[in-house]
């Protein structure tokens, strides 16, 4: 791990002062605390670099070790290595379990606390932290409330997914996050959802959208046609003399209600006239005459 | 009334290490509902995740009642909006897909 300057963490200089340390800490607590800044990683990470230079700097006995050996501390004597391993055995005896799972704070801050840093209030039980889990999922899984299992830290955890799930959604499992520290709850795992839509139909909230061709005749003297919805084919009545570009709303046949059981959104049609090709002569000589009925 | 997802005050306080009266200026602030039965003071459970966050922006952050407050009403409009932006990226998707 890189050599942290902590003093640079915290935008103080060397000269600072124990009240200095205090406020520029508290300053960038606030700002990067991660209940203030929920899902910034890049938050949390710097929070824990500041949570770890004040830990070091604001313990006068620590700091003087920290200017003494700055960024060579790794090759300090044996004798002030052994004089570490010895406040290390204690830090580890001292400390009320709740071993963080953080695996990047600097070697120099393992070496002297033995872990991550403590809270300040080491002996408080507190939740586990959240996972976060990205599920990537077909526009046609969540049509339908099913289970799935999924493989989180190498335990298998079967969820529900209810149906109507957006594209982004986030869901929370309770307790299957990290482990609570000094024998505090667990956190929990969000689940966010990325759901493909390879489909025809295009999806809006609950509404669904999609394009149908409509042939010249039946557009102009209307008439019935089947017509695919997400679930399955409906016939349509076309009306008499329907333009392009015409929509039509089948209520109740869109995507399901997140959590509303038997409620559905819309399905918007829009038709799309298609006009004959390849026409015969008779076709040729038959639109003739029609056009020459609409132009006098 | 059941009590089944009410969490006795009691053992809150015992559990997390703090004095009543931060749970009786919590529910003083309007940040949280303490429901008395029977003159047992109770927390529902739902509330946990919330009161363990508002602990932590109290002794981390040093903020008093009303700081914590602004801080959740802040989170809640972030909450909103976020939820606002998937919507709209997921709208937009529409019509970038029609524009391929």
């Amino acid at each position: 791990m890189a050599f942290i300057d902590y003093y640079q963490v915290l935008g103080i200089p060397k000269t600072a002062t124990e009240a200095d340390i205090k406020k520029a800490y508290r300053k960038l607590a606030r700002k990067y605390h991660p209940d203030v800044n929920p899902n910034d990683k890049a938050a949390e990470a710097k929070f824990k670099e500041v949570n770890e230079a004040n830990e070091v700097l604001s313990n006068a006995e620590n700091r003087k070790k920290y200017d003494k050996h700055g960024k060579d501390w790794k090759h300090a004597d044996e004798i002030e290595r052994q004089q570490q391993q010895q406040r290390q055995s204690q830090q580890q005896y001292t400390r009320s379990g709740g071993a963080s799972s953080d695996a990047d704070y600097s070697d120099f801050f393992e070496s002297m606390f033995g872990g991550g840093p403590s809270r300040g209030r080491s002996n408080v039980k507190f939740r586990g932290q959240d996972y976060q889990a990205e599920l990537k999922l077909d526009i046609r899984d969540v049509y339908v409330t099913h289970k799935r299992t999924l493989t989180i830290n190498g335990k298998n955890i079967r969820i529900t997914i209810p149906a109507g799930v957006q594209n982004g959604q986030q869901i929370k499992i309770p307790g299957h996050g990290g482990e609570g520290m000094n024998g505090g709850p667990k956190g929990d795992l969000l689940i966010q959802f990325t759901i493909e839509n390879r489909t025809a139909f295009k999806r809006d909230g609950d509404d669904l959208y999609t394009t149908v061709a409509l042939d010249l005749y039946t557009a102009l003297l209307g008439g019935d046609l089947l017509v695919d919805t997400f679930d399955g084919k409906v016939k349509l009545t076309v009306k008499l003399e329907t333009q392009n570009g015409t929509k039509v709303k089948l209520k109740g046949k869109g995507f399901p209600a997140y959590k509303k059981e038997g409620q559905f959104g819309d399905l918007y049609i829009s038709y799309e006239l298609k006009t004959p090709s390849n026409l015969t002569d008779k076709e040729r000589e038959l639109f003739s005459e029609l056009q020459k009925l609409r132009t006098p | 009334m059941k009590t089944d997802k009410l969490i006795l005050l009691e053992e809150l306080c015992v559990h997390y290490e703090v004095e009543h009266t931060f749970f009786t200026h919590l529910s003083e602030a309007g940040l949280i509902e303490i429901t008395v039965i029977e003159n047992t003071r109770y927390i529902h459970s739902n509330l946990i995740s919330d009161v363990e966050k508002m602990m932590r922006l109290h002794h981390d952050l040093q903020l008093n009642m009303e700081g914590i407050d602004v801080v959740f009403h802040l989170l809640e409009k972030v909450d909103r909006l976020n939820a606002e932006l998937v919507a709209l990226r997921n709208r937009l998707r529409i019509y970038e897909d029609d524009a391929d």
